[in-house]
């Protein structure tokens, strides 16, 4: 049965150059970066390398680029860092509706702690509106974080307008580019932000390595103390395997991009064109201002985990916005935010592709979808009399 | 401790909010940089450095011109006056 991974927002393969860089450093390179004789000081000469490469993919110095865990410990410490930073100037900050959940649940931790979050709300395309940004400033404003895209629904936000008003008001902004970086050019002097997450793993890179770019200037707090790594911002022994990794995988990326992007679209298109001819499925976030290899729909009368359980048997692996946990079925809060009704979003399903999927995958995978959700309506009880339009819910869709 | 206002200076770090030993590192690492007869400022907030900065500069040669005091951190003026 043929495979088609069209998850890539979930995860990507590692590159196998970059399994090739990694490997000395498990083995006969295993110094610690600190270490004063040989092995320490390539250890530390291959991560400063990284440190080179990984700035040079978002056109950012390379000291303002901190290495972390995960894209998900470098929007912890964005959020957090700059909140105990400032907390003295403000204690009010402004986070999206369709922010990660690194993003939402640690701006909901913060909110414990007595900061104050104003959650900004979307349009039909899971749009922030700037002039929403502008009005929710207030005197004690202490940082702004908007994703760059969602993983979710795609949709690229208008991050170059917000800091425009971020930047008059003195606030300063963080974007959650985990879902962008090495999806889209980036360049985090021409955007104008502040701080900007990525994960390697978003890039053929490994998991365990993300960074937090920190333009110069700005004052951060760390979240984990402890040694001088990273300069002090980051403590803890250095993962020397995975940043070499993730710098690898930048450097290829930064050489690759363009016929990714190339590549991703043609499939992508496909994905679109093809899914839409399905009745009553529909699109999900920016028609046009969204990732080149993301295409997100919601399936009228079924439910998300039951497609992608089929598409599983099918050989194909996809993704689903909602969450159904202990029999409760739970909506995506970012399709609800975007004004889609809670039964319609229960059917998001996301398809991303890579490098690795062919135009062969793309033509299977629109050969067996249809078909499922053929079969999915005509076990659903939602689905009574959707041919004929007679009782089927008219949900509001957003597209 | 020697107390003083608007120092200018010729280099500043930053290190506000970095742990011990940042503030030796970076003093380190910056005073390299300077000329001799330039002036360093350190900011930090970390208060182990009032003690650790007038001691480095006694024992490296340098001279501690002294500090400031702002609302949330500390300025340290050093001035470079051996290589």
């Amino acid at each position: 049965m043929r495979k088609c991974y069209f998850d890539h927002v979930a995860t990507n393969p590692l590159l196998p150059e970059v399994f090739d860089a990694m490997v000395p450093f498990f083995k006969e390179d295993f110094g610690n970066p600190l270490s004063v004789y040989e092995l320490g000081i390539k250890a530390r000469d291959v991560i400063e390398n990284a440190r080179i490469s990984v700035a040079a993919l978002i056109n950012a110095k390379p000291s303002s680029i901190v290495f972390t865990s995960s894209g998900a410990e470098a929007n912890n410490f964005a959020l957090k860092g700059i909140a105990l930073a400032k907390q003295n100037q403000g204690k009010h900050l402004i986070v999206s509706r369709v922010e990660h959940h690194s993003i939402l649940n640690t701006a909901r931790s913060l909110e414990k702690m007595g900061f104050v979050v104003t959650w900004l709300p979307v349009d039909k395309y899971g749009l922030v509106d700037p002039e929403v940004v502008k009005k929710a400033i207030v005197k004690e404003t202490i940082l702004i974080s908007i994703t760059h895209a969602s993983s979710e629904i795609g949709t690229l936000e208008p991050i170059k307008e917000i800091v425009k008003i971020a930047k008059e008001k003195k606030v300063p902004l963080h974007a959650d580019g985990v879902a962008t970086t090495g999806n889209i050019p980036i360049d985090v002097k021409e955007l104008g932000v502040d701080l900007y997450s990525m994960a390697a793993h978003q890039f053929y890179g490994p998991k365990g390595a993300g960074a937090l770019y920190v333009k110069e200037g700005i004052r951060i707090v760390p979240l984990i103390y402890g040694g001088i790594q990273e300069g002090g911002r980051r403590a803890g022994t250095e993962n020397v395997p995975a940043i070499v990794g993730m710098g690898k995988a930048a450097e290829i990326t930064s050489r690759d991009l363009n016929s990714r992007i190339s590549h991703c679209k043609l499939l992508r298109d496909k994905i679109i064109d093809g899914v839409s001819k399905i009745p009553n499925v529909y699109l999900t976030g920016h028609p046009e201002n969204r990732l080149p290899h993301h295409a997100s729909f919601v399936v009228e009368f079924i439910e998300g985990e039951a497609m992608l359980l089929m598409l599983a048997m099918k050989g194909i692996y996809a993704a689903s916005g909602s969450a159904c946990s202990s029999k409760a079925l739970k909506s995506s809060p970012i399709l609800l935010s975007m004004g889609i009704q809670s039964a319609l979003a229960q059917g998001s399903v996301v398809f991303s592709v890579g490098i690795d999927n062919t135009l062969e995958d793309v033509e299977y995978f629109l050969n067996e979808f249809p078909q499922i959700v053929n079969r999915l309506r005509e076990m659903s009880p939602f689905a009574k009399g959707w041919k004929t339009g007679a009782e089927g819910d008219k949900c509001y869709t957003g597209g | 401790m020697k107390f003083v206002h608007d120092i200018k200076a010729d280099f500043t770090a930053d290190i506000v909010y970095m742990m011990c030993p940042m503030h030796l590192l970076k003093l380190d690492e910056m005073i390299k940089e300077l000329e001799i007869g330039q002036m360093l400022e350190i900011l930090t907030d970390y208060d182990g450095a009032l003690e650790d900065i007038p001691a480095w500069c006694q024992k490296t040669g340098n001279e501690f011109i002294g500090i400031e005091e702002s609302e949330d951190y500390y300025k340290f003026y050093i001035r470079k006056t051996v290589e």
